[in-house]
């Protein structure tokens, strides 16, 4: 079984929007349960540094409970290209609030209230931009967010690992997290291997910007800006980023709760997806 | 022009116990530093440093040293201090310092300031060199973002470049640094500067790098003649491509050498020194060989992906003597065995600069200095005229010293001469 044998047929629709800055950005959009309406909430979620997989069972379930969801496709993990036009944190954050411009999700009006949310890499970007514009946003969720460094609690270096070592510490189940990772594809053959370098170095050198070689660009002497009520979602057993940071998050951040999901690694929206939903519906709905 | 031959020194630690490869992770980026003893490098850095003085006495055309960190197989993190040292121990061989990693100076200034000091200390011997650096140096040791790298080494080139050539005090405004006041002081001998080269690993970028600015281009390898044969294949096929002069003095090579009496003499004496670097020093993590986003896509294309095959993360364990020889890694044996080969493969690769590695991994002093000064006077004689004067007007990427500069020995002898300092008029 792999990731790609087991993808639904897409639950979305892609759409392709250029931002000001002239970076080229496709982004799935999620209508919620029933149809398009007007007045639904929309949450603006980013991705980690894995980028969307074909099927993303969180972001079905959101738009399954009645939100729209929207989601970019970062630069360098699109076929567009266009990374070398982002640089550093400002600049990724700032990517993010020019898809919400392009997407129409900053219009006020008759549009309903918009939510964001981050998984990893994607969390680190969300709080970011709400930190450069709480007042944008109604509430936000954040899944296991890079962006904080504790020295008692050191994060590992995933820009050190061999791809084996990748499962181990991303998975609570390190046999499913093969699985997903490697999507069955064969590393003997020549051209996957280049597809797969090429790649690697595209996203994750991307992810490196932010995230290498402390992911930390001090983002908590910025956090007492987020007053949003935000959510934090953790999995037990993320070795990656330890439930830890989840408590240093909620010091940090003037109204977060928390959220402890049992059976989830750092993959936490793969391994425990009804869990995640449930949780975020609750917390954007409430 | 004439073939130039640069002895150079990685400056390896000796001492990485038997069981290296097994116990321990990697000698480079977390190397265990319970295996430093301070009080050995006093005698490992000065036996090193009497080698690199050593090689000028020899007549080798350059003396050499390069920047690692954090590195089990180079004690060298500042080269810079070396060179100093040798620039006042010694009066006629080039120091090549291959070289700096400009990305990791902060400000890069800092390069063209003490490379400057290096020149007018050394009386304008100086030979630059500008790494990107490796992944293990740059990425994991000095934490540069590895998909920006390149972006700040070309601007720390432009800096220093700018600081060398332009007489003026000017402002800098670059993404990686700011300076309001840039005014090189002291300014290099070296007019307009030192020649630059650029070592290489293989990121085809560096080569158009070299040849726009028209820097020699080095490829340090410790794979040998045999492998690096189809890397540089590739430069020369870019440089004839850029409509760029043939002259082999564009382009060095690293090789490692070994010269004694007879070949079987060779394998006696230097058989276990080059296991020991082979299969101690080359131990590195993988995993810290190739941070996404160091190499660029063009160079991933461009298919050097062999290294990344589990089948070959054992290459150097299952590699003999014989291997080594035969496979080109290592050039060993009597002067005519070494005098052949080298002329092989500097018509091969064509190159103009030879970085001769006469001491590798564990090697003892004495066994360092009979290889040199066999290599000195039984083989490099005959292989400096290889290229006869075809090239001669093309330019040699080598340093032009000032005819009168200082000779340290013959200014430190004048100096203990002095009978007594004089003594003005006393109260």
């Amino acid at each position: 079984m792999s990731a790609t044998e087991t993808a639904p047929a897409p639950a979305f629709e892609e759409v392709v929007v250029t931002t000001r800055r002239g970076v080229t950005a496709p982004v799935r959009v999620y209508e919620p349960a029933g149809g398009a309406s007007a007045g639904a909430a929309t949450v603006l979620a980013l991705h980690g540094a894995g980028g969307w997989l074909p099927g993303e069972p969180v972001l079905d379930g959101l738009a399954a409970a009645g939100l729209r969801v929207v989601a970019p496709v970062w630069p360098a993990w699109s076929e567009h290209g266009d990374e070398d036009r982002l640089s550093d944190m400002q600049d990724f954050a700032l990517h993010g609030w020019d898809v919400a411009t392009e997407m129409g999700l900053l219009q006020g009006g008759g549009a309903g209230e918009l939510h964001l949310m981050g998984h990893s890499m994607g969390g680190m970007i969300a709080a970011e931009m709400a930190a450069l514009a709480p007042q944008s946003a109604a509430r936000m969720a954040l899944l296991c967010p890079a962006g904080m460094w504790l020295g008692d609690h050191p994060i590992p270096d995933i820009f050190a690992m061999l791809p084996y070592q990748l499962a181990e510490v991303l998975f609570a189940d390190p046999d499913v997290g093969e699985e997903v990772l490697t999507g069955g594809a064969d590393f003997s053959d020549n051209e996957t291997l280049t597809r797969f370098m090429v790649a690697r170095a595209r996203q994750q050198g991307m992810a490196g910007k932010i995230l290498f070689p402390i992911p930390n660009r001090r983002f908590s002497e910025r956090a007492y800006r987020v007053t949003l009520p935000t959510l934090l979602v953790w999995g037990r057993q993320d070795r990656l980023i330890p439930p830890a940071y989840a408590d240093a998050w909620q010091a940090a951040l003037p109204d977060a709760t928390v959220e402890l999901v049992d059976g989830a690694g750092h993959m936490l929206p793969y391994e425990q997806s009804a869990a995640v939903v449930a949780a975020v519906t609750s917390h954007l709905t409430s | 022009m004439t073939v130039k031959f640069c002895w150079f020194n990685l400056m390896p630690w000796p001492d990485l116990p038997d069981d290296f490869k097994t116990e321990h992770r990697s000698v480079w980026v977390d190397i265990d530093g319970s295996l430093f003893d301070p009080e050995r490098a006093n005698g490992v850095y000065h036996e090193y440093m009497d080698q690199l003085e050593f090689a000028d006495e020899l007549g080798y055309d350059g003396i050499g040293v390069n920047e690692h960190h954090q590195n089990g197989y180079g004690i060298m993190p500042s080269p810079n201090i070396i060179a100093a040292g040798l620039a006042r121990r010694t009066s006629q061989a080039a120091i090549c310092v291959i070289g700096n990693s400009i990305a990791l100076y902060n400000p890069p200034h800092r390069v063209a300031e003490e490379f400057a000091m290096l020149d007018c200390l050394s009386g304008g011997r100086l030979v630059a060199g500008f790494p990107v650096g490796t992944p293990m140096d740059t990425n994991f040791t000095y934490g540069q973002i590895p998909a920006l790298t390149r972006e700040k080494y070309y601007e720390a080139h432009d800096l220093i470049m700018e600081a060398w050539t332009n007489p003026d005090v000017f402002a800098f405004d670059g993404k990686y640094t700011q300076l309001r006041y840039v005014n090189c002081w002291p300014k290099p001998i070296q007019q307009p500067h030192p020649p630059i080269y650029i070592p290489g690993g293989g990121s085809i970028e560096t080569w158009d790098f070299c040849l726009e600015n028209d820097y020699n281009y080095s490829y340090l390898s410790f794979n040998g003649y045999l492998a690096g044969q189809t890397l540089m294949d590739g430069y020369w096929n870019r440089v004839g491509e850029l409509d760029k002069s043939m002259t082999p003095g564009r382009a060095g090579f690293a090789q490692i050498i070994c010269t004694a009496a007879t070949d079987a003499e060779a394998e006696e004496l230097y058989s276990e020194h080059m296991l020991y670097f082979f299969n101690r020093c080359l131990h590195v993590f993988p995993g810290f060989a190739d941070p996404p986003g160091y190499r660029t896509v063009k160079t991933i294309q461009a298919g050097k992906l062999d290294q990344f095959r589990k089948e070959n993360q054992a290459l150097f364990k299952r590699l003999t003597w014989k291997d080594l020889v035969e496979g080109g890694y290592v050039i060993a044996g009597s002067p005519d065995t070494v005098r052949e080969r080298m002329e092989d493969m500097i018509k091969r690769l064509r190159v103009g600069t030879v970085f001769c590695l006469l001491h590798m991994g564990n090697m003892p002093d004495w066994k360092t200095r009979y290889s040199s000064q066999l290599f000195a006077e039984k083989v490099m004689p005959g292989l400096r005229g290889i290229w006869g004067d075809e090239f001669a007007d093309a330019g040699d990427w080598w340093c032009k010293p000032m005819d009168d500069r200082v000779r340290p020995e013959d200014t430190m002898a004048d100096a203990r001469r002095y009978p007594e300092a004089p003594r003005g008029p006393v109260a």
